[in-house]
């Protein structure tokens, strides 16, 4: 039996079941008085509960199953797959059935056994998303570990030479590659870097135009379109970067007689930092406005102007909040992947200089894994090795971030 | 009052010193003002720059050029038999009978190269258009119709004004000789300008003048139904345990924690989870809407357990205690009043969450949705790609005439988007209720 006509079956029974249910405690409920707490939909419910959960466990012993690497042959398992667990869920969807029914009566308290089960499922809910987070964990930590004892950690943190392409023979010189990561490292941050000087003024700036200057008016208009620019997929940003920003500024350049290649870090960063102009104005929106009114109203009483209150007063109060908001940026702009791949280099190239193309982290395990992956080669190992620290940097970053955001909030709560 | 403003050098809050600082402080104010205003109107004019060049170079994906020309249905080119036999028709030779026609059109050519040229004027999908009418239509053969062909995505890109007809020569696309024959085509009105039906009903192709974007908006819509189908009952369910049930103990307190450090988890590192588990552990199909799905439904569900907490939240408690009051356990309560009071703010952060889904790319390139795909996906375990993807994968072809494909592919995507946000704009206006 295949498994869509199983699946039909068993909600048909589990159907049965309801109807069954209720209609058995509604017989009871004619013939007793005590017996009315429960309304009789909530006994169908309970039966149709106990037809679908026996079947329910045992697909999860299918799958897991299936998953395993038993050495059957194609026959027996054609033969387990399509008669042996169809049938064995279709008898303990019936068995479950039958007990549930015959249980219905005046002491079954059918409510809160119900609700036990709906309070399981909300748990194993919840769970889903800390095993997402153990999944991460344990599929990078894995594929990691494989890489460390193919390439030295040494040289993979300290190393300044990165060309991850292996030979396609395995005798040939300089087959392994180089696994040198710093100037990844240092690709990103002079991305990031760029990407925070245009993001974090313009993103000030607005935030305290909005908060402390702009009418409702203006802001209910202004605050949605800034909001746009958050919405924009960054695939979109990529284009963007690479067609207009790149060659614009490439054509500039070499109209004033500077070198700048067009997929230079300055291209990628400026828009990067585009991006992230209203995550920054809107985290620093809601920190400005966290300051107590008693602060600037004091400010104002001494005879400051806006300005003064903002840069002396609301300012230094709000700093720590800022830092926070700033932080939470940078940890969003190092793990951003399509701009940097769409505008900036493949090559690894050490240097400072915002003309020239570098790579950054993300655009490295984008190359290394778009196309053949072979889980025995360093190369693609390296990508899940990249990714294990570009996790951590960014967990990091938003554990310090929250906490000064929360610390900086209860002092003004 | 006395009037002591217009003395001059008087003493006090009056003296020069003190109107001078004074007016020095009301500039500094303006020029801060002035400042906080120039950001943004810096950020709105980034904006408009990154939306008027996107729209500016994408609009012509919408149209299509095409040659109209005078084709004989030869019955000796492609029913030699006379027989009719439609398997004979369906791999009769159309090719020959573009060509035909264009000769026909242009009789004084003459040179190998000189004819390829004059035939790459067209489509290659110009033969297919003619094999589908006699297929239609078998009466066709015999007859001399004028037929609307597909043009060449060269003759499209300068019939659009992209190939600048000044240029030298040996660095334009065009050639001076398909120059003249293109001009004669116009001064005979055999040059015509559709609307692009092709863009929205083609898949992915390699020849830019039939590729369109039906392939990855299918493909899109596989991937977010299995997103939406995921994410939103388990996005919910958590938060409704943890507003609602969830006792303050360490394990919740580690629920609570992790969600909003997933949420800011780069969404590539999804794609790498989403490799290693769903292709490399469970042996899921590559390439699937269904992987795709699954991804995108992990990196989803701490937006929608985010907005749907404060949604949560956001029902007072006497709605709460009026219902257990009245006998309701606290599960009916939650679900029978709680749950639909906050359902516009649950949907509404439902529908930001897929938005982004939808946007997104990075992951999917991880697990294989990069590859060229031309035909339209069938279902959820079929290869396909999305629209962002495809995206990335027109941006990256040589060809000047997918710039203008990738810029329409764009303004395809933001339609949806707005259409999205608009939607979640209209649920909560509609919907929210004030306290």
């Amino acid at each position: 039996m295949s498994f869509y006509p199983f699946l039909i079956a068993l909600l048909l029974l589990s159907a049965a079941g309801y109807w069954f249910g209720s209609k058995k405690a509604l017989g009871a409920v004619r013939q007793s008085t005590s017996f009315l707490t429960p309304r009789p939909h909530q006994f169908g419910l309970f039966v149709a509960i106990w037809a679908l959960l026996p079947p329910l466990l045992l697909g999860v012993f299918w799958v897991v199953f299936q998953v395993m690497p038993l050495q059957l042959d194609a026959g027996t398992n054609q033969q387990i797959d399509r008669v042996f667990f169809p049938v064995l869920g279709l008898l303990a969807a019936a068995g479950g059935l039958f007990l549930a029914i015959r249980r219905i009566g005046p002491d079954l308290k059918v409510r809160k056994s119900i609700e036990a089960v709906v309070f399981g499922i909300l748990i194993l809910a919840s769970i889903i998303s800390i095993l997402t987070t153990v999944g991460i964990v344990f599929s990078l930590l894995f594929e990691t570990i494989q890489f460390f004892k193919k390439v030295p950690m040494s040289e993979f943190f300290f190393g300044l030479n990165w060309s991850p392409q292996t030979a396609l023979r395995a005798d040939q010189v300089g087959s392994s590659g180089a696994f040198g990561s710093i100037p990844l490292f240092t690709g990103t941050l002079l991305i990031t870097f760029i990407a925070m000087c245009v993001a974090v003024p313009l993103g000030l700036l607005s935030a305290i135009y909005m908060t402390e200057y702009a009418s409702d008016r203006f802001r209910s208009v202004v605050k949605p379109l800034l909001e746009i620019l958050a919405g924009i997929p960054t695939v979109v940003y990529g284009f963007f970067a690479a067609l207009t920003v790149g060659v614009f500024l490439r054509d500039t350049g070499s109209a004033i007689g500077i070198d700048i290649v067009s997929e230079s870090a300055l291209a990628a960063g400026f828009v990067m930092g585009m991006m992230i102009i209203p995550f920054v104005s809107s985290l620093s929106d809601d920190i400005i406005m966290a300051v107590p009114q008693s602060l600037r109203d004091g400010s104002y009483g001494l005879g400051a102007t806006r300005s003064e209150t903002v840069r002396k007063v609301i300012l230094p109060a709000a700093l720590p909040g800022i830092v926070g908001a700033v932080l939470l940026a940078v940890s969003r702009a190092i793990g951003e992947t399509m701009i940097v791949v769409m505008a900036a280099g493949f090559a690894a190239n050490l240097t400072a200089n915002p003309l020239e193309a570098v790579t950054t982290v993300t655009v490295q395990i984008v190359g290394l894994l778009v196309g053949d992956q072979e889980f025995d080669s360093a190369k693609t190992l390296a990508a899940f090795a990249l990714a294990l620290v570009l996790f951590i940097v960014t967990l990091c970053l938003n554990v310090i971030a929250l906490v000064v955001v929360r610390k900086y909030r209860e002092k003004y709560d | 009052m006395t009037d002591l403003s217009n003395k001059t050098g008087g003493t006090g809050w009056n003296s020069d010193h003190f109107r001078k600082n004074l007016a020095r402080r009301k500039r500094s104010e303006k020029r801060f003002q002035r400042i906080g205003l120039g950001a943004i109107l810096t950020a709105l004019t980034l904006l408009a720059i990154l939306m008027f060049s996107i729209f500016s170079k994408g609009y012509t994906a919408f149209i299509q050029t095409s040659i109209s020309l005078d084709v004989t249905f030869n019955e000796a080119i492609i029913d030699k038999d006379g027989t009719r036999d439609p398997e004979a028709l369906r791999h009769a030779n159309y090719t020959k009978l573009v060509q035909e026609s264009l000769r026909a059109r242009f009789p004084d050519v003459e040179g190998r190269s000189n004819l390829r040229a004059l035939f790459g004027l067209l489509s290659n999908d110009a033969s297919d258009t003619l094999r589908d009418m006699v297929m239609a239509n078998p009466e066709l053969i015999g007859q001399t119709l004028s037929v609307e062909l597909l043009a060449g995505d060269d003759v499209d890109m300068l019939n659009k004004g992209y190939i600048d007809r000044d240029l030298a020569e040996d660095n334009r696309r065009v050639k001076d000789k398909e120059l003249v024959w293109i001009d004669s085509l116009k001064e005979e009105g055999q040059i015509v300008t559709h609307f692009n039906s092709g863009f929205f009903t083609n898949g992915d192709s390699r020849e830019p003048e039939k590729a369109g974007i039906a392939g990855a908006m299918v493909g899109s819509f596989y991937t977010l139904l299995i997103t939406m189908l995921l994410s939103f009952p388990i996005g919910v369910m958590t938060a409704i345990y943890l507003e609602e049930f969830a006792p303050r103990n360490k394990f919740n307190d580690l629920i609570e924690v992790n969600i909003n450090n997933l949420a800011a988890v780069p969404s590539i590192v999804f794609g790498l989870l989403g490799l290693a588990i769903f292709l490399n552990v469970a042996h899921l199909p590559r390439s699937a809407p269904l992987v795709g799905g699954l991804t995108l439904a992990l990196m989803t569900l701490p937006t929608i357990i985010i907005a749907s907490r404060a949604a949560i939240r956001a029902v007072p408690d006497s709605i709460r205690q009026a219902a257990l009051g009245l006998g309701a356990s606290k599960q009916q309560a939650a679900f029978h009043h709680v749950l639909p009071l906050s359902m516009p703010g649950i949907l509404t952060g439902t529908i930001i969450g897929l938005a982004q889904a939808l946007g997104e790319t990075a992951p999917l390139l991880m697990i294989g949705m990069v590859a060229f795909i031309a035909d339209i996906p069938g279902g959820i375990n079929d290869p396909a790609t999305v629209m962002p993807v495809q995206i990335f994968l027109w941006a990256d072809s040589p060809e000047r005439a997918f710039v203008e494909k990738t810029s329409g592919a764009i303004m395809v995507l933001l339609a949806f988007l707005v259409l999205m946000n608009a939607l979640a704009v209209f649920l909560r206006k509609k919907f929210e209720r004030r306290w």
